[in-house]
């Protein structure tokens, strides 16, 4: 008996653990909580990429890819356990899909020498690779949002705001808060006036700050909300008759979850989005044969072409393409963490590459450097067609204004580095 | 003069957003009332009514991914809708049943514990509610729809903009929330006061020992009071529902709850609704007033501010019953 315990744990262990030579890229989901219903679809996009990597392809450069799951409920205490627990099994990058859990992670990351991968969220200055060496946002962040709505309010009104009142409705926590300093500078430039108004989380009442939206008629609303906010927000914008058309959401605020349960009246609200919409791309095609028809998809199986299902297998879509390019600069398949960090720097992902991995137009060229951890920041507005049931990209790629938001990302990531006394790299 | 008529129109959604606090509070106040627990459970119960409402009305097979997973099977949906007065009717039913387990399992086998032992039981039943919640109907968002109307009432705004020149915002859902929550407290005392359950509901509440004595079943009375609270858990839960969608976060509105008990008293049921129109109006003027000077998002601690400030001078809440202890 006491040799047949050790056995069977070493057994177990070994079931557990992925294979020493597999590349390991952990989903640090939450399918449990409050945000439950956001993070599910992401992990199930996220997990099937890589299945059907692995499937269709014998993973990646012939190496099986593992995705093992750890459970954050989108708690940051939570998010740090599974990281203190994941790191035991060698992983090449993390993406824990939470700004808190990201900014916990920062310094234990360096130290460790693991790559964060955080598209679309966490620390927006982590775009600088001269101070932020191990950690990756592209291909937008919350500045760029910002930015890129600007412009298309701008293009709407015909470029000209002078006048104008934006207001912002945010959640009142890091992640809301994140693009103040940018609308702020962008009000000087442009000459519109800017209103400030968060809501508290979760955000199930939000009656006072629609009311001021009633009382003071803001031409456009730009709101950066999560969970249970998005929703009772487009409902309140319904029940005050705000323009849906002039109520644009951060590309966190612009999933199906957030304006079905508004109904007919969610009709034209406008989110940004930094990939494209549906399934209309051949990928899904591989993706419904090789994962779903044959049984092997994540979760139910039945979130494929929402959109953060999308959102998720494009994360894992630029992760992989990272590994290919580790793999590639390093002469071997068999690559770790510090060669994969090495594959996101080196990483250039371009149209035709996109048309190659099935996905046409879906997300714009990502190339990284040394010093760019966070691409060009280019995004798109999708509107919802509530008759459809469906969102509809209704612009092309958008720039973010760089001139505004290179000097803010410099001046951030900079107080960053005097602060943990960090020499700048890339020289 | 702008201001007076805004702070006004504030002060109306602050007594409207104070009924849809109250009706939270009340299932609270039925169970304390009647056991002295503080159901830590109460905001799930609302999460987990709605759901089964929701899963009811659109004819959704119960586990249906366990289900799925161990059989091989791909069963969603039963292929039939059912109408809203029939679906409200069965998860009224199921809630009866649940509130049976609850005593059943949990409730008959802690009889005379400390009301901490109660407390911590109601936390882990709130956390297994929250999962077979999420197990039995799913995790997605659901959308509520009973046929409540929603968005502003636009008589409403075209006399009072006939009246002061500018229209008041009133959600038409807030103005059936407050309907419903007069009818169901009027009922709720009716109850009390006039049935003979709901005096030997009462006769339980003021002394556990002495309505044993006389007969009364205390098993049969856990039974009823959590089936109310159960159903007070159902009509909140339709209510915050219909505005955000069916999804995890209903439990938090427990949250919105507390300062309106502390306030109105824990034991009072007339306390719940004074307790609820405090608060909301309080907090609602408060964030309209002062809120721009200090960055806005008051409410939540304002609430609790408001709720200390009472407690201050009345430990057991305006309506509670007064602390009196001979030794």
């Amino acid at each position: 008996m006491k040799l047949k315990f050790p056995a069977i744990v070493a057994a177990a262990t070994m079931l557990a653990a992925p294979a020493m030579a597999d590349l390991v890229v952990p989903n640090m989901s939450y399918r449990t909580g409050p945000y439950a219903a956001n993070g599910i679809p992401y992990a199930d996009g996220f997990s099937d990429y890589f299945t059907l990597l692995n499937e269709r392809d014998g993973g990646i450069g012939g190496q099986i890819v593992q995705v093992p799951e750890c459970e954050t409920a989108y708690n940051t205490e939570k998010g740090i356990e599974c990281y203190e627990a994941l790191k035991s099994q060698n992983p090449l990058v993390l993406n824990p899909l939470s700004t808190g859990i990201t900014y916990q992670l920062i310094p234990k990351i360096g130290v460790d020498g693991i790559s964060l991968y955080t598209p679309g969220y966490g620390r927006t200055s982590a775009k600088d690779g001269t101070v932020f060496e191990w950690v990756f946002n592209a291909p937008a962040n919350y500045w760029d949002g910002a930015s890129v709505a600007v412009k298309h309010i701008l293009d709407q009104e015909g470029g000209d705001l002078s006048g104008k009142k934006i207001a912002l409705v945010y959640h009142n926590s890091a992640y809301g808060k994140e693009p103040i300093r940018t609308l702020q500078e962008l009000s000087e430039k442009h000459g519109f006036d800017l209103m400030e108004l968060p809501v508290d989380a979760p955000g199930q009442e939000q009656k006072s700050q629609w009311l001021q939206i009633r009382r003071e008629k803001p031409d456009y609303v730009i709101m950066y909300a999560w969970g249970v906010m998005n929703q009772v927000a487009i409902q309140e914008a319904v029940n005050v008759r705000f323009p849906m058309d002039h109520f644009i959401g951060i590309w966190w605020s612009g999933s199906e979850n957030d304006v079905k349960p508004a109904g007919a009246g969610a009709d034209g609200y406008k989110s940004l989005t930094f990939h494209g919409v549906g399934q209309d791309y051949p990928l899904y095609a591989d993706m419904k044969q090789y994962v779903h028809d044959a049984g092997k998809a994540s979760g139910a199986g039945d979130q494929m072409g929402n959109v953060l299902y999308s959102r998720g297998a494009y994360a894992a879509l630029v992760i992989a393409e990272a590994i290919a390019k580790a793999q590639e600069l390093a002469g071997t398949a068999e690559i770790n963490a510090a060669q994969m960090r090495d594959g996101f720097e080196g990483l250039d992902i371009t149209a035709e590459r996109m048309v190659e991995l099935g996905l046409p137009d879906f997300g714009a060229p990502i190339k990284l450097s040394c010093e760019n951890h966070g691409g060009d920041g280019l995004g798109r507005i999708q509107q919802w067609d509530a008759t459809a049931g469906q969102w509809n990209l209704i612009t092309d790629f958008i720039e973010p204004d760089a001139e505004i938001l290179d000097a803010l990302v410099k001046e951030d990531s900079q107080a960053y580095a005097a602060e943990a006394g960090l020499t700048p790299r890339c020289n | 003069m702008d201001q007076l008529i805004f702070a006004s129109e504030v002060m109306l959604n602050g007594l409207m957003t104070g009924v849809m606090y109250a009706l939270v509070a009340l299932g609270f106040v039925l169970i304390f009332k009647a056991s002295g627990v503080f159901n830590y459970a109460q905001g799930v119960l609302a999460l987990f009514a709605a759901l089964t409402l929701v899963g009811i009305q659109n004819g959704q097979v119960p586990f249906a991914h366990l289900i799925n997973a161990a059989f091989g099977t791909s069963l969603h949906h039963f292929g039939w809708t059912v109408p809203s007065v029939l679906a409200i009717a069965l998860t009224a039913l199921v809630m009866v049943g649940l509130a049976f387990l609850i005593e059943k399992l949990v409730l008959q086998h802690l009889v005379g514990q400390e009301p901490i032992i109660l407390f911590m039981a109601t936390i882990g039943m709130a956390y297994f509610l929250e999962g077979l919640g999420d197990v039995m109907w799913g995790a997605d968002i659901k959308t509520l729809d009973v046929g409540l109307p929603q968005g502003i009432s636009e008589s409403i705004e075209t006399v009072t903009d006939s009246w002061f020149g500018y229209g008041y915002f009133i959600d038409r859902l807030d103005i059936w929330a407050t309907v419903i929550a007069a009818l169901l407290v009027a009922a709720l005392v009716a109850f009390a006061q006039y049935t003979k359950q709901g005096r030997a509901m009462r006769a339980v509440a003021d002394d556990h020992q002495a309505a044993l004595s006389v007969g009364i079943s205390l098993r049969f009375i856990w039974v009823m009071v959590w089936s109310i609270a159960g159903f007070v858990a159902l009509v909140a839960g339709i209510m915050w529902g219909t505005k955000s969608g069916v999804q995890f976060s209903l439990s938090l509105i427990a949250l919105k709850a507390l300062p309106v008990l502390m306030l109105g008293g824990f034991t009072s049921i007339p306390g719940a609704i004074v307790g609820g129109l405090i608060i909301g109006v309080g907090e609602k003027l408060f964030e309209f007033s002062i809120g721009p000077m200090v960055g806005g998002a008051t409410e939540n601690w304002f609430a609790y501010v408001l709720a200390l400030l009472f407690l201050v001078f009345r430990p057991q809440g305006l309506f509670g019953e007064r602390i009196i202890e001979r030794v």
